[in-house]
């Protein structure tokens, strides 16, 4: 639909936008407009082709077919650096900064004026402070970017994308690890740039987000373009209907626990693992607890708070300064995962893409892996066996690729998660620790995956749910543990755990 | 739904080698049917003499076979994301340590033993290193690299030694059915060590800690033993790579033996197609890889070229199939070959 009395062209338009990779079509014919002072969010399942739009729209790939015009003029970024000079700015899902340097390094990379090759040191600094400010965050520029946790990591990456004189930016994902007042800081932000005639780009799952802040919406599915709708002008179940290409019930409904006779299976009475007083230092402070097979035991808390670090205690990837932890009764130390796993721990990580997936080798060798790591180098599984593995969960979990063969880093984010998912499912354990497992996963997927863990609690597992979506953490679990700046915060069991008293235990206000 | 390999097979690496030796062959045939015009090309001619296949082929194959042992051991160091620099050090270890027990009148048996368990020692110290105090692997390998011809001159207390011992001379030097020994014993090995790590889990923990360190870690991999057997293997072969070259000169030269081996044997590895990074590896393309490199050096003195000037033209010939086997290079040449076909509507 072209526009009536607009002389000026959009700020962005892409026309006809053709990738392909390996085996895989990832972008057929895509087009896309954005223009100057507006909030578009960019919406689709995973593997819709959303990442990979944004990369050829910042230069990451060369586009197989198609054109682009920013303001009017024909480009063709070969580089991110060249689209940072074309005035597009970026902001990816994963942060792409380097974490052995600090913040102020990170912010300036790329960038710093010198004299004769000197650094200003101090401009540097201060420049960095400045950029933070904007965002109203403030924090050591001089500290090590990999030291700080993955949201503070995130707010850098996108103070770093905002400080550029940037015509468009992007946003991939931004919010997947803020909690609310950062992301309403966030929204505070966007909705300045496009007050000041900034064209942004807003990839996001979280759809209470797209309607809080964006001016219009285009939905991919499956490498197409389905349409571009004005947000006021569409409703949200017309939205996840176009995303998944299919009628699907409104489930964002669901706050209140609605499935009560699925959530009668009574869980065994002896716990599968106890924690007492584990603590270690810097990281988590005398928690006990216990989970039981049967049963999902959801762990809620602020960023901060401690959840992923518990995690790690339990995994056996970090040792506990205190504390002990038993399975069926029996004392354990668990020294490596290895360790964890040969008693029948699961953990499938937040951060797939350096402690998850082996991003060169295909989807069947990622799935078998872990299996096969328990067996040992001589008890090999017959490629028969590993065949009928991969092709079970790639049906059973619908992980979208071409093929087993293909390698799973060719997989979009969210299909990469489910390969990780059925690598621990694979190894059939007693517990299966998730830590946000739904992250970078769109509606349908969402879905899918809470089912599978109320089908696997129905089975007996015990399962471990970390997750920053409280509704989520809500729908899915029988117990919920909540933990507050590093401690043991509250604990509350079925009918008890409802939203509004979850979020004043994790905020502190008073015990409910 | 197509159940590809990961790598479509027309676009395997270890073409590149391939050609590259064809390139050489080319080149000799034509150097010598220009300076005699009618005699079939010595570069190709294989004969039977004194019982035995003789000529230039079978020579590069005689001459490659201690870089071929080399990469073989190599190839799986790298593809776990390391690398060892002392390969050469241990040669010359093995052949001491086979050359003195030699002098004292032990058995052959007991000798090659010996030697072969103080090279498997030596990788599994490079090992323990890397895997146990997690040192870097290019620190940890040099350590042995710079100690070890120390302790090989210890061994021979600074002598050269001669061997005499016509059974040891044997495996540098003796023929199978009249095949050369030398390479037989590498091509058992290269099919030996391909079974083992196909059939077994091996190769698939190795090219997973190459590629994710630490997810592979997280997926309960053992990785400390892991490294500990590809840097006790890579050890074990420096072992055989030792005994083979002090076999073929029949001395232990505990200066000379082994210097500058192990950058052959990282080319032969890299040319052939494994990343340095680790991950994916092929054993054929170090095979093919160490060929090359060998039939380069026969080339050369087939043509004459003063043994000075020879590491260029070695340099040049890694530089060119290293940047053909670059994704960057062919996408920038086959941008440059095909006009720019008109973007599709």
């Amino acid at each position: 639909m072209n526009a009536t009395a607009d002389s000026p062209p959009p700020l962005l338009a892409l026309r006809g936008i053709v990738k392909k990779f390996t085996g895989v079509t990832a972008l057929t014919g895509v087009d896309f407009t954005v223009r100057a002072g507006e909030i578009h969010a960019l919406l689709g399942e995973n593997g819709a082709g959303k990442s990979t739009l944004i990369k050829v729209l910042t230069g990451v790939y060369p586009p197989d077919g198609g054109e682009m015009r920013l303001a009017g003029a024909a480009i063709r970024p070969r580089s991110p650096k060249d689209a940072e000079t074309l005035g597009i700015s970026t902001v990816y899902q994963e942060v792409n900064l380097i974490p052995t340097l600090s913040v102020a390094e990170n912010i300036g990379l790329g960038r710093q004026r010198s004299f004769l090759g000197l650094l200003n040191w101090r401009a540097l600094r201060r420049h960095a402070r400045e950029a933070l400010a904007r965002l109203d965050l403030e924090c050591d520029v001089d500290a090590e970017l990999g030291a700080l946790p993955l949201a503070w990591q995130q707010m850098v990456a996108i103070a770093r994308a905002l400080d550029l004189r940037a015509k468009l930016l992007v946003l991939d994902e931004p919010t997947a690890s803020l909690d609310e007042k950062e992301v309403a800081e966030l929204f505070r932000i966007m909705r300045r740039l496009r007050a000041e005639g900034l064209g942004i780009v807003f990839v996001t799952h979280f759809l209470d987000q797209v309607y809080a802040v964006s001016d219009r919406i285009t939905i991919l599915r499956n490498g197409e373009l389905v349409g571009e709708y004005p947000a006021a002008e569409l409703p949200r179940l017309a939205l996840v209907s176009k995303m998944l290409g299919r009628e699907v019930r409104d489930e964002e409904g669901r706050t209140t626990r609605d499935e009560p006779a699925a959530k009668a299976v009574e869980p065994s009475a002896a716990p599968l693992l106890e924690v007492r007083n584990l603590g270690r230092r810097g990281a988590l402070h005398s928690l006990n607890f216990a989970l039981r097979a049967g049963e999902v035991t959801g762990l809620a808390g602020l960023l901060g708070s401690g959840r992923t670090e518990t995690a790690r205690l339990l995994f056996g990837i970090d040792r506990a300064d205190s504390g002990d932890i038993s399975v069926r009764g029996a004392p354990v130390r668990f020294a490596s995962p290895r360790q964890a796993i040969r008693h029948g721990l699961a953990f499938c990580s937040e951060d797939r893409k350096t402690e998850g997936i082996l991003p060169n080798l295909s989807v069947r060798e990622n799935i078998i892996f872990a299996l096969q790591a328990k067996r040992g180098a001589w008890r090999i599984l017959a490629r028969a066996e590993q065949d009928r593995l991969a092709a079970h969960y790639i049906q059973a979990l619908r992980i979208k690729t071409p093929g087993p063969e293909v390698p799973v880093k060719n997989l979009s984010g969210g299909n990469q998660q489910k390969v990780l998912l059925a690598r621990w499912l694979a190894t059939q354990p007693a517990l299966i620790i998730l830590d946000e497992p739904t992250r970078g996963i769109d509606v349908g997927a969402k879905a899918e995956i809470e089912q599978l863990i109320a089908k696997l609690r129905g089975e007996g597992l015990a399962v471990l749910f970390i997750s920053s979506e409280i509704e989520e953490v809500v729908r899915t679990s029988t117990r919920v543990i909540v933990l507050r700046e590093r401690r043991w915060a509250a604990e509350l069991a079925g009918a008890e755990i409802e939203l509004p008293r979850l979020l004043r235990l994790m905020a502190g206000g008073s015990a409910a | 739904m197509t159940t590809r390999r990961t790598a479509p097979r027309f676009r395997s690496p270890v073409w590149w080698p391939l050609a590259g030796i064809l390139l050489l062959v080319l080149i000799n045939i034509a150097y010598e049917l220009a300076h005699k015009p009618g005699v079939f090309p010595e570069f190709l001619r294989v004969t039977w003499q004194d019982g035995h296949f003789f000529g230039m082929p079978v020579d590069i194959f005689n001459e490659g076979s201690r870089c071929l042992v080399l990469a073989l051991g190599m190839t799986l160091v790298i593809a776990t994301g390391g690398i060892d620099l002392s390969v050469g050090s241990v040669m010359a270890i093995a052949g001491s340590v086979a050359a003195v027990l030699l002098r004292q009148g032990d058995s052959l048996a007991l000798v090659l033993g010996a030697a072969l368990a103080v090279s498997l020692l030596c990788g599994l110290a490079n090992g323990v290193l890397v895997a146990g105090a997690r040192v870097q692997p290019i620190v940890a390998t040099l350590i042995l690299m710079v100690a070890g011809r120390g302790i090989a001159q210890l061994i021979t207390n600074g002598d050269v030694i001669i061997i005499d011992r016509g059974s040891f001379a044997f495996l540098g030097n003796g023929f199978v059915l009249g095949v050369p020994f030398a390479p037989l014993l590498v091509a058992l090995l290269y099919l030996g060590a391909g079974a083992l790590l196909r059939r077994s889990a091996l190769g698939l923990f190795i090219e997973a800690l190459g590629d994710n360190e630490t997810a592979s870690r997280f997926a309960g991999l053992a990785s400390a033993r892991v490294k500990l057997c590809v840097y006790a293997a890579c050890g074990f072969g420096a072992g055989v790579a030792g005994l083979l070259a002090a076999s073929n000169i029949r001395a232990a030269d505990s200066y000379r033996a082994g210097e500058n081996m192990e950058l052959d044997a990282i080319f032969a590895v890299v040319v052939g197609g494994t990343a340095l990074s680790g991950g994916r590896f092929t054993l054929l393309g170090s095979f093919v890889g160490a060929v090359l490199l060998q039939t380069l050096t026969t080339t050369m003195y087939n043509l004459g070229v003063p043994p000075a000037v020879a590491p260029v033209p070695k340099a040049v010939l890694i530089i060119t199939v290293c940047l053909f086997q670059s994704e960057t290079t062919r996408r920038w040449l086959a941008a440059r070959w095909r006009r720019p076909a008109p973007a599709p509507a």
